[in-house]
């Protein structure tokens, strides 16, 4: 299986969520969704300070062989995006948990960040796959 | 789901498995990138064993496939190989295809996978009244081995009375031996050739082209080569409703009659005026042209996106659409809620390793 950091949180559709020093969530794809994407090429990134809601779609990542949607995983305002993603797109296949980190929010409801699966119960998502 | 002979050494070689038409076949080996570079600029390896291939012989096999084909088998000796559609009665393509000369009565064709069922059904109502018999060969393997060294890499793994021949096989021509057949012909726009042979020898083979350092190549890399090389895929670039006229294809049909399957209504519809053409377009901005996205000109006429993806050479997305005869520039594509402009290019994008497309 691939890996699943211990220390992150996650969603149903293949996103980490990761708490920071500073209070705001960084978020990222997961190397399983990588894997299933294959070498990937482009990437929408969100605009700063544009605000979703849950499960709202945030930007896209496209590989030579699909585009793919990435959610929201909370409610929030983009603080930042990772603009390095514009050149090299294939951080996200090299590094999915650290340089291809995505976007950061600040979220609106921190108890929503409580309510993200564990990396174990991530782990049995994948088991059923 | 259906396997080829090479189901396990696919495994061996890392291969990520999917779905392609009720086949289980690789998509990649880890980088579908890669693998597509190392078409270009070296050997790569595709199992295609998934194609349909039917042998065609009796007295009456020449006129048989002058009605069934668009094309003009007469151009062919012994031992060439030409492409061509087959059409309905509307003109529509039910399917594109290699079609082999072994002898003046002895002919080899090779059909899509996908399209396996209604193409051999299609055929055999086209035989009534000829004296001909087609004879399916569901086990021969297929491999086609692609790339500026792909020839001289094979030529240490192919039976050596096939290697000592391939320095003066000439592009789409083909020499056999017994069971093992060898065409100088492909779907990437690199130099290469395809080998069919005895599924029970072809994990052997595979091995000893690994072995002489081609490298395993995916369906995924597969179809970004053929992209960049402006060939069709059927299905997306045409379809029983797509006459050749209308994608491209014209040059594959032959003008001396029209006494061809479809060919009276090519004939009426030349005269008619086609109503489409096929285009290469280039996206100008960040971003990947996808099959199904819709494109729009200067006078809001529509057209369609029928094969996209990222040209791994060129670093940009390229794509081909179907578009109405007098559409015309500036073109926009709509991805997901924005309009992007495109330029129109001419095919291929990029042949024997050199990208072709002036921007």
């Amino acid at each position: 299986m691939s890996y699943v950091p211990d220390e992150l949180k996650y969603t149903s559709s293949h996103e980490w969520v990761q708490k920071t020093d500073n209070g705001t969530y960084r978020v990222g794809i997961t190397e399983h969704a990588q894997e299933q994407l294959g070498d990937i090429v482009f990437v929408e990134l969100p605009e700063t300070d544009a605000s979703y809601a849950e499960g709202d779609e945030a930007g896209v990542v496209e590989s030579v062989k699909t585009a793919s949607d990435i959610y929201a995983p909370l409610s929030g305002t983009v603080v930042a995006v990772n603009e390095a993603l514009e050149e090299t797109p294939e951080l996200i296949n090299e590094s999915p948990y650290d340089d291809g980190w995505i976007f950061e929010l600040q979220a609106e409801n921190d108890a929503e960040y409580d309510n993200l699966l564990s990396a174990d119960e991530y782990r049995a998502l994948l088991a059923d796959e | 789901m259906k396997k080829t002979a090479l189901n396990q050494a696919h495994r061996q070689a890392g291969a990520k498995m999917v779905d392609f038409g009720g086949w289980e076949m690789p998509i990649n080996y880890g980088s579908q990138i890669e693998e597509h570079h190392a078409v270009r600029r070296d050997a790569g390896v595709f199992d295609v064993s998934h194609m349909t291939v039917v042998d065609v012989s009796g007295p009456d096999s020449q006129a048989y496939l002058l009605k069934l084909l668009a094309n003009d088998i007469r151009k062919l000796d012994d031992g060439q190989a030409l492409y061509s559609t087959m059409l309905n009665e509307s003109g529509g393509i039910v399917d594109d295809l290699i079609v082999y000369r072994l002898g003046p009565e002895q002919f080899r064709i090779v059909v899509n996978a996908a399209t396996r069922d209604k193409d051999l059904a299609w055929m055999q109502e086209q035989s009534r009244g000829f004296d001909v018999e087609l004879m399916e060969r569901p086990h021969l393997a297929m491999l086609a081995i692609q790339g500026p060294q792909a020839i001289d890499k094979a030529k240490a793994a192919l039976p050596q009375t096939l290697a000592a021949q391939l320095n003066d096989l000439q592009p789409f021509h083909a020499v056999w031996d017994g069971e093992w057949f060898v065409g100088r012909t492909g779907y990437t726009g690199e130099d290469g050739i395809e080998v069919m042979l005895p599924e029970d020898q072809a994990e052997h083979f595979w091995n000893q082209l690994l072995a002489a350092g081609v490298a395993p190549c995916g369906l995924g890399a597969r179809d970004t080569l053929r992209l960049e090389a402006g060939m069709h895929l059927y299905g997306q670039d045409m379809d029983d409703t797509v006459t050749p006229l209308e994608c491209g294809l014209a040059w594959t049909v032959r003008k001396s009659d029209h006494d061809f399957t479809g060919g009276q209504a090519l004939e009426a519809q030349r005269a008619a005026g086609v109503p489409h053409k096929l285009i290469g377009l280039v996206l100008e901005g960040r971003g990947v042209l996808r099959p199904g996205q819709v494109l729009v000109d200067a006078q809001g006429h529509e057209g369609l996106v029928t094969s996209g993806s990222y040209s791994p050479t060129m670093e940009k997305a390229i794509g081909m659409a179907r578009v109405p005869r007098d559409f015309s520039a500036p073109i926009h594509v709509k991805i997901r809620n924005r309009e992007l402009p495109v330029t129109v290019v001419k095919l291929p994008f990029v042949r024997h390793g050199k990208i072709i497309t002036q921007l």
